[in-house]
């Protein structure tokens, strides 16, 4: 008897451990909804999210300048880590001898270990100043007024997020069944052929599952954005140069919450940021998952 | 391609896809060696175990080190546990359903919250809640948070892999459902989690975000206790970084940079060994 209420509490603490994650997500949510509470129930949500002026001074939020900045610089990054990604998964799983494989693995998995923070100095340093010495001379002809901006930051930002799309676009060409490969070559199509026309499409769910993967990591970087893009509140309109700095959700959140007095509607409003973010980065992640559970079921 | 024979094609398309890892390979060995270069001037025991002075511009980062250390052992102490946990609940005591789906909606969705919304919650929950000042246990357990679902799935994984063979025998000698658990499964299981714990390990100390608003600056403190308040290598890096100008802000920023790369390169190295050995027994 004693036994069996044994087992009885070992089962509801292991229970208690396993809705812990549920219960912190739940925790976390009321919590950004609370502290958003005293901006949303001011009303205009959809002012908040269209509204291109963001002065907390004179008590206007308009958070549209982040939320296109964190899509431009996403986009960006998409651009880099998309075709390299792939092509890296690609080379990993069709054409690299083993010997090569084997060192090309640890490398990526070592890119994902690099902490965001390195990574921003390593741009901020880097790149920057490659970029403003360099790079003016071959557009303009003179060095630029600033190497921050968009491009900086989609580089790095492409970077960070290319080891999940490796990653996941290995899983799905892994995937794609054998035969397919066999009757391929069967036909006598070349290696390029059989990569462009059966893997790749096979391949398409999941890869577009890693691409949005990648995205939702992509919009959530906080600490390398936040240095090298310049923290301007406008909508970057330019590549390279003043006209393409700009600020994200993240970097709003990370600059200005030190100096938001708790309560004031400057917090409140950041807590909204905080809330935007959050829902983008659970409906791409949700998104992503169903597209890879719908592939395991097939 | 007008004019390309398919041959040529195909000969085109693999020198890019080799130029393709061969890129990703030179800017990772790019990002290392700069980092450790620039690095390498301002580290040295000095740098590694003497005090700061004059706001981080001189002397050591020993206090960050610890910060970094005690912080990343708090959330562990957290999240090791309740991941084990709930991965052996998840595996053990329950079949899929309702239940397995809402626990692993949280789960993965918990893993999807971009870290500056750990943050806020943290900065939320400890400093204007709880009342607590920025100190190493609202850190530790803000990361602990962020951490958990990492171990959760590690851990499931590892005890998935458990031979199906070793727990029936187990059953079949007697035991109980628990001595089975803590008998075969977790000890079988432990490469698996410890792997896990390192990845946890290695995410948590190289965060910056959810603890930058539970970090004080300055003055320096070696924490002692977890109420002390502290500084850690990524928040350091990042006060320098943001603050830096100079060349020896920038010296310094590296050489905190490359602490945190060879911390990288060790956990990495250590979880790599680990798993090779885990895909050896499996086979075997």
């Amino acid at each position: 008897m004693k036994h069996e209420n044994t087992e009885r509490i070992v089962r509801a603490a292991l229970f208690l451990c396993a809705i812990s994650a549920a219960l912190i997500l739940l925790f976390i949510v009321s919590f950004l909804f609370k502290e958003a509470l005293p901006y949303l129930s001011h009303g205009d949500l959809a002012g908040f999210i269209t509204g291109t002026k963001w002065r907390p001074s004179d008590n206007i939020y308009g958070a549209g300048i982040f939320i296109a900045g964190s899509i431009i610089t996403t986009f960006g990054a998409l651009l880099i880590a998309g075709p390299l990604g792939v092509a890296c998964a690609v080379f990993l799983s069709e054409v690299a001898p083993k010997k090569v494989a084997t060192l090309v693995r640890p490398a990526i998995e070592l890119l994902a270990g690099i902490p965001s923070v390195v990574y921003g100095l390593f741009a901020i340093v880097v790149i920057v100043g490659l970029l403003q010495r360099d790079a003016g001379k071959i557009f303009t002809g003179e060095a630029l007024p600033t190497g921050k901006g968009i491009l900086t930051a989609s580089l790095i930002l492409g970077l960070m997020v290319l080891p999940i799309v490796i990653s996941i676009s290995q899983d799905a060409i892994a995937s794609v069944p054998r035969i397919y490969r066999e009757g391929s070559y069967a036909l006598g199509s070349t290696k390029w052929q059989t990569i462009q026309k059966v893997i790749i499409p096979g391949a398409m769910p999941g890869i577009a599952a890693g691409l949005i993967l990648g995205v939702g990591r992509a919009i959530g970087e906080t600490m390398a954005v936040v240095l090298v893009l310049g923290n301007v509140g406008m909508i970057p309109s330019s590549i390279i140069g003043l006209e393409s700095r700009g600020e994200t959700l993240t970097s709003a959140i990370m600059l200005e919450m030190s100096y938001a007095s708790v309560g004031s509607m400057h917090y409140a409003a950041l807590f909204t940021l905080g809330l935007v973010l959050f829902f983008m980065a659970f409906v791409l992640s949700m998104t992503s998952d169903y597209m890879l559970g719908k592939r395991r079921r097939n | 391609m007008l004019g390309l024979t398919a041959k040529r094609k195909n000969s085109i398309a693999m020198l890019l896809l080799w130029m393709s890892a061969a890129s990703i390979l030179l800017v990772l060995c790019s990002i290392i060696i700069y980092v450790f270069y620039r690095g390498s001037h301002e580290l040295g025991i000095e740098f590694l175990t003497g005090q700061p002075e004059n706001a981080w511009l001189d002397g050591g980062v020993f206090p960050a080190i610890i910060g970094t250390l005690y912080v990343v052992f708090i959330a562990l102490l957290f999240a090791t546990p309740l991941g084990v946990g709930a991965a052996t609940y998840l595996t053990q005591y329950t079949k899929e359903g309702i239940t397995t789906k809402i626990i692993r909606v949280g789960s993965d969705s918990l893993n999807a919250i971009p870290s500056i919304v750990f943050g806020l919650f943290g900065l939320a929950l400890f400093l204007y809640y709880l009342k607590m000042r920025p100190s190493i246990l609202a850190a530790g357990l803000t990361l602990g948070f962020m951490i958990l679902p990492t171990i959760i799935r590690t851990t499931e994984v590892a005890i998935k892999a458990v031979p199906g063979c070793e727990i029936e025998g187990s059953y079949a000698l007697g035991a109980t459902k628990l001595q089975t658990i803590t008998g075969v499964i977790l000890p079988t299981a432990l490469p698996g989690i410890i792997t896990g714990v390192i990845l946890g390990l290695g995410r948590a100390a190289g965060e910056t975000a959810p603890i930058l608003w539970l970090a004080s600056f300055w003055p320096p403190i070696t924490p002692l206790s977890p109420a002390d308040p502290f500084n850690s290598l990524t928040t350091t890096l990042y006060f320098l970084t943001s603050e830096a100008q100079t060349e020896k802000y920038v010296a310094r920023a590296f050489a905190i940079a490359s602490i945190l790369l060879f911390m990288v390169l060790v956990l990495n190295y250590f979880a790599r060994a680990l798993n090779n050995r885990l895909s050896a027994n499996i086979r075997r």
